[in-house]
């Protein structure tokens, strides 16, 4: 941009924000004094300008109250989220229940995949941390107690009229302690731990990821095994610290459990 | 996670000055700031993380104002922003005032003149974040602040002479 170039409006807009150009500045000052009237439009607007933000000049002093205190927000957003975690971790498994549709018509519930796709693989991994930092937790195992739980799978169930239900594993030896929610990727993840009567504790992990497989996708990282298999959207994904043979027809039985109450509604 | 207080907090102030200059009423104000922190706190990990804090927090604000007005306007009880004219300015008795209030002068103007002026004005936003901030073309920023401010002077000198029209 040279000096002795013609000035237009949109320098004149800069020039009333004090944002025009140091180069510039002379050749619009030499305008303005050739045109009385213009210049006489750029110094009311310049005016306004500095009136306008004297009148908030004392808004922007006043000292903040406290209701819009980061601290004070985050108090209020702890105290709620609390509330609406349990009911969020509830709603997970219930779009997992309904997923469950065409899985037995698309494969054998027990066939293993061969290859290691990356969608289960992710699953898998993603429960087998989450396993890992909650199984040992000894003074919150989990967020929301089983007793609870039913109470909420109970009030969503009959909220959303939809069925959703935490699979029974009793014939297993392994009983519902709860669940809590978890960060997924890029969603939330739901985790139900069960434990039986040694303390073993067992995990069912639910969560939204891409892909269509049906194929259970077995995986041992130290001494917990995982089965992970994915549906129509969602993965699941059962570990527990057991042999293979072991966790197989618990694996199965979580299946049986979402496939049944999908086909009898 | 990084505490976003220490990111958020000095922001405030500027958030109620945009926030008072849009809406006009002290607890109107901060319910809209307090709206915009508890929105910002939840969105706080989907944010873009080499962003702007400063201009997302505008644009939340911005954004749930302009929500709150629509939905305002389809219960009946707000006039639509581009059909606003001159009664509210003519019909105070401090007319004599107002000719010098600018900040009630731009309660005259539609919503997207008034944040750019307060945004470029008061806020000292680039023209580009302004721009971004209200959605708008970066490249038609310069003419609609030239329009606004042509508006602007429009209703401060028809309140003048609603004045003097009363005067005599």
């Amino acid at each position: 941009m040279t000096n002795d170039a013609p000035i237009v409006e949109d320098e004149l807009q800069a020039y009333v924000d004090g944002r025009l150009p140091e180069a510039r500045r002379a050749a619009v000052d030499a305008y303005l004094a050739r045109h009385p009237d213009v210049r006489e439009r750029v110094a009311l607007e310049m005016r306004q300008r500095a009136s306008l933000r004297g009148q908030l000049d004392s808004k922007f002093a006043e000292p903040v109250p406290p209701r819009l205190w980061v601290a004070n927000i985050q108090a209020a957003r702890r105290a709620t989220m609390t509330r609406r975690l349990k009911g969020v971790a509830a709603g997970v498994l219930l779009f997992a229940v309904g997923a469950g549709t065409g899985w037995l018509a698309a494969d054998r519930p027990g066939a293993v995949s061969a290859s290691a796709p990356l969608a289960t693989t992710g699953v898998a991994q993603s429960a087998n941390a989450a396993y890992r930092t909650f199984v040992v937790e000894v003074a919150h195992p989990v967020e929301v107690a089983s007793a609870q739980q039913a109470h909420l799978l109970q009030w969503l169930s009959r909220r959303l009229g939809k069925p959703l239900v935490a699979p029974d594993l009793t014939p297993y030896g392994y009983t519902l302690m709860g669940g809590r929610l978890l960060p997924g990727d890029g969603s939330a993840a739901a985790q139900l731990m069960y434990d039986d009567a040694s303390g073993k504790r067992l995990t069912l992990y639910v969560r939204a990821a891409e892909g269509s497989e049906t194929a259970f996708r077995f995986q041992r990282e130290g001494d917990a095994a995982t089965f992970a298999w994915i549906d129509r959207g969602f993965g699941f994904a059962v570990t527990a610290p057991v042999a293979r043979e072991e966790l197989m027809p618990i694996a199965e039985a979580v299946y049986r459990t979402f496939g049944s109450v999908n086909s009898s509604k | 996670m990084t505490d976003p207080g220490p990111l958020i907090e000095p922001h405030i102030p500027a958030l109620r000055r945009y926030a008072f200059a849009l809406v006009r009423d002290r607890d109107r104000a901060d319910d809209l700031v307090q709206d915009t922190l508890e929105r910002a706190l939840s969105r706080w990990l989907l944010r873009r993380p080499d962003g702007d804090v400063r201009a997302w927090l505008f644009t939340i604000l911005r954004n749930l104002h302009v929500n709150a007005w629509r939905r305002d306007r389809r219960h009946g009880t707000a006039v639509a922003m581009d059909e606003v004219t001159m009664p509210a300015v003519a019909a105070r008795q401090e007319a004599a005032v107002e000719v010098h209030d600018v900040l009630a002068a731009l309660d005259q103007l539609p919503e997207e003149q008034k944040s750019l002026l307060l945004l470029v004005g008061v806020e000292d936003f680039s023209y580009d974040d302004a721009a971004r901030i209200l959605g708008m073309p970066i490249g038609t920023v310069m003419s609609r602040l030239s329009r606004a401010r042509q508006r602007l002077r429009s209703v401060v000198e028809t309140g003048k002479v609603a004045l003097l029209r009363r005067v005599k």
